[in-house]
């Protein structure tokens, strides 16, 4: 296959706009917020041992946090401070998206920042700055018309390096509601979709270059009192941001948001819900790769409109309960409690989606284990490999207490990893998802759980609090409602894995609507 | 009255330093009482440590007193803003000093723009000390000061120091990282220009030579004691054995010339 004639080159090209356009105005506003906080505070401090000491001390800390762990760590510190202000105040905001990424990134900036001005301004000769006091300059004008500018190289260099750092970590934004161009990337693993992780890290990258080289003009320009060159650097950033502002200017404001979790088959639900808004007449748009706990506040606060979530998470995650109940029952109560928070849970979709243990069929059948309990007899030299969350989910807590499980060792992957891993042996056991394809595909089999440790995982559609009352919405996506089967949302999920270009979240969705209106006639 | 007041009288003043952590305090300035009256050319002569760049540095307020009393054309400096005070004194600094980012005729006019001289007034003075100090006005005003030899960057520190029409200039070891020939010259034009233009100077050196050539009166600090002061001949007749090896060899080194070169030779 040529790689370079891949039509998901040009789907890549169609979200372009919006991506960029969200990327360069979430990292350069951030880069600004970093640049009005850090050169301020380098400046005070450029005397000032303590001081100085202090600042570099903590943002050398903000910068051994991982860019992901940061940006997830705005959310919830922000929902908490929306709540106060609404309480206080009664001002809101939304906790989602934009505002955390900003404030996280613009932190993420501080170090190169303060790290060079404050180098700079110490590395300006003492003789030079006797020199300023001694032709008569307050310590202001000496700042300004002497130090500033005669330690502008190497806080450009600074900048620079922010700007780098910014426009590079502003991809991880995707999981907390950020549109950015980090939004091909999370979708390009998620669904395997080469094209796009590529095309996403090469937009990201030569958007950095670009900034990078134009500030490079503006300090070229500076440094030799060259106002041209200053300016066409000025002028190249402003047209950037001009440039990506406009197309999203343009756009209508679509009026329906649709979450999606960082999952392939989150995508393929999404673009379905999304598909069949606009076939009902109504403009909506996708949030895609939210983190699991970030997507069910951002529709409690009304940041999306709709998603599709799992009861058992609900029931774990949400409601912090470990009790096994039958399903109907963990429906009826979450429905209740739901309601309580303003979110309608509108029906579930049809399928269930739930944690399982799964293992190769011929292995499984080699050593006479079919279910949960027959493997806790072999689990000592056994190891078993699940995603990020479920070693510390209570599920796997409920497993291990109820069978006495106890593994040789556990290791996290990435979803789409864990079947092959489990079929080429490199681990013994995966916990997978009922609704995977890749089990049927690299064969290998559930093992019964018996003792049902595993709470029920229904598939079920919520709607934000705003919208509970939406006939529009609603009758939009009755017609998904009980209509989608384990085995069609098994075969959509092995399509959307693919890796070709039928593989692209839209199409799959288009053929598992074709699939259930064919079942409705 | 006037005539008689001096331009420049440092009275019993005394200046310590913090000697760092567990150090004891340095004594930079000892007690030191010193007149300078309008018109003259005093030159400070001392070692490293002597304290006579402290002294200079009191002066206009770079650093402040601890005791005594300094005062500058009849009024007490420490109730002067030390930012005004400055603009009104004129100061070449060792090698220069001139700021790297701007050009020549920029480091010349920096002290009347920050006295906010209209631009045509900043660019008439910045060309008439550019005469004085003998550089052509069309080579050197744009020029930055990397692109100067030493010396031609001592003159423009000279002219940014005379820009704002000062009475008073102070010169902090001005000609010592100078060529021999370039220093010579240097400090006869300077010495000229302080006569054409009436100023009163406080030169810092640690040449006697320098001193006698160009000074009218001289003082001599070591340890931070002013140990003697008067002219060239007055000073020969001290009786500070250090005064007298500090004039010695000078006479010495003339001896050892006359005696080496062919006489008529210059």
């Amino acid at each position: 296959m040529n790689l370079f004639s891949d039509p998901r080159w040009n789907e890549a090209w169609t979200h372009l706009p919006d991506y960029l356009a969200s990327h360069v105005r979430v990292s350069l506003t951030a880069l600004l917020l970093g640049l009005l906080v850090s050169l301020p505070l380098a400046i005070a401090a450029r005397n000032r041992p303590l001081m100085r000491g202090l600042l570099l001390g903590l943002a050398g800390i903000v910068q051994t946090v991982p860019g992901l762990a940061l940006l997830a760590l705005f959310y919830p510190l922000l929902l908490a401070a929306a709540a106060l202000s609404l309480s206080w105040f009664g001002v809101n905001f939304s906790a989602f998206g934009f505002l955390p990424a900003v404030l996280a990134l613009a932190l993420y900036s501080m170090l190169p920042v303060l790290r060079n001005t404050l180098t700079g301004l110490r590395g300006v000769e003492p003789s030079i700055l006797e020199a300023a006091q001694g032709v008569g300059m307050t310590p202001l004008q000496s700042l300004v018309s002497v130090e500033l500018p005669l330690a502008l190289p190497v806080m450009m260099a600074g900048i620079r390096t922010a700007a780098v750092w910014v426009i590079g970590t502003a991809t991880l934004s995707t999981p907390i509601g950020q549109t950015s161009l980090g939004n091909y990337i999370f979708a390009g693993l998620q669904t395997q979709n080469w094209v796009f992780v590529l095309f996403g890290c090469a937009a990201a990258a030569v958007l950095a270059l670009a900034v990078d080289q134009l500030l490079a003009l503006i300090e070229a320009g500076l440094g030799a009192r060259h106002r041209a060159r200053t300016m066409l650097g000025a002028a190249g950033i402003s047209a950037l941001v001009a440039a990506t502002l406009l197309p999203s200017l343009a756009r209508p404001p679509s009026t329906y948001v649709v979450g999606a979790k960082t999952f392939a088959e989150q995508y393929v639900l999404s673009a379905l819900i999304a598909q069949r808004l606009r076939a009902a007449g109504l403009s909506a748009t996708t949030r895609e790769g939210l983190g699991s706990n970030v997507i069910f506040q951002a529709l409690a606060s009304g940041d999306i409109d709709v998603y599709v979530d799992y009861s058992g998470t609900l029931w774990a995650n949400q409601f912090h309960r470990n009790e096994i109940k039958p399903r109907g029952e963990v429906l009826g109560e979450l429905k209740a409690m739901l309601a309580r928070q303003g979110v309608t849970l509108f029906g579930e979709l049809g399928f269930e989606n739930a944690y399982a243990l799964v293992m190769p069929k011929k292995r499984a059948e080699a050593l006479h284990i079919k279910t949960i309990a027959d493997l806790a007899s072999r689990a000592p030299t056994m190891s078993v490999a699940a995603d990020y969350e479920f070693f510390s989910r209570p599920e796997w807590a409920g497993i291990r207490g109820s069978y006495g499980l106890d593994l040789r060792n556990q290791r996290q992957m990435q979803p789409d990893f864990m079947y092959a891993a489990a079929a080429s042996g490199e681990v013994d056991v995966i916990a997978g998802y009922t609704s995977d394809g890749l089990i049927a595909k690299y064969d290998l089999v559930v093992l019964d759980d018996v003792k049902h440790a595993i709470p029920p995982y229904d598939a079920v559609l919520l709607i934000a609090p705003k919208r509970a009352d939406d006939q529009a919405l609603r009758e939009a996506l009755q017609p998904v409602l009980g209509r989608i089967d384990i085995a069609a949302m098994r075969e959509a999920n092995l399509r959307a894995a693919g890796g070709d270009r039928s593989a692209s979240p839209d199409e799959v969705a288009r053929w598992l609507w074709g699939r259930i209106d064919k079942i409705k006639n | 009255m006037s005539q008689t007041q001096p331009q420049i009288a440092f009275d019993h003043v005394a200046k310590r330093f913090d000697g760092g952590r567990s150090a004891k305090p340095v004594v930079a300035v000892d007690d030191v009482s010193l007149e300078v009256a309008a018109g003259e050319f005093l030159a400070i002569v001392g070692g490293s440590g002597s304290g006579k760049t402290t002294l200079l540095r009191l002066a206009n307020r770079l650093i402040d007193a601890d005791s005594g009393t300094i005062r500058i054309e009849g009024a007490d400096v420490r109730g002067a803003d030390p930012v005004a005070l400055r603009r009104r004194i004129g100061y070449v600094f060792q090698s220069g000093g001139l700021f790297p980012h701007m050009s020549v005729a920029a480091n010349i006019g920096i002290t009347p723009k920050l006295l906010k001289w209209p631009d045509s007034e900043i660019a008439a003075s910045v060309d008439e000390r550019l005469d004085l100090v003998r550089l052509d006005r069309g080579v050197f005003r744009d020029r930055f000061p990397h692109e100067l030899s030493g010396g031609q960057r001592q003159r423009v520190g000279v002219a940014r120091a005379l820009a704002a029409r000062p009475n008073i200039v102070l010169m902090d070891e001005p000609f010592g990282a100078l060529d021999p020939l370039t220093r010579d010259a240097l400090g006869d034009d300077y010495r000229a220009l302080h006569d054409k233009l009436g100023l009163t100077t406080v030169m810092i050196t640690h040449d006697m030579t320098e001193a006698i050539l160009l000074a009218d009166r001289i003082a001599v600090m070591r340890e931070g004691r002013l140990l003697a002061q008067g002219t060239p001949s007055a000073l020969s007749q001290s009786t500070d054995a250090y005064v007298g090896e500090l004039l010695g060899t000078p006479r010495r080194q003339a001896e050892r010339l006359n005696a080496l070169l062919p006489k008529g030779a210059s």
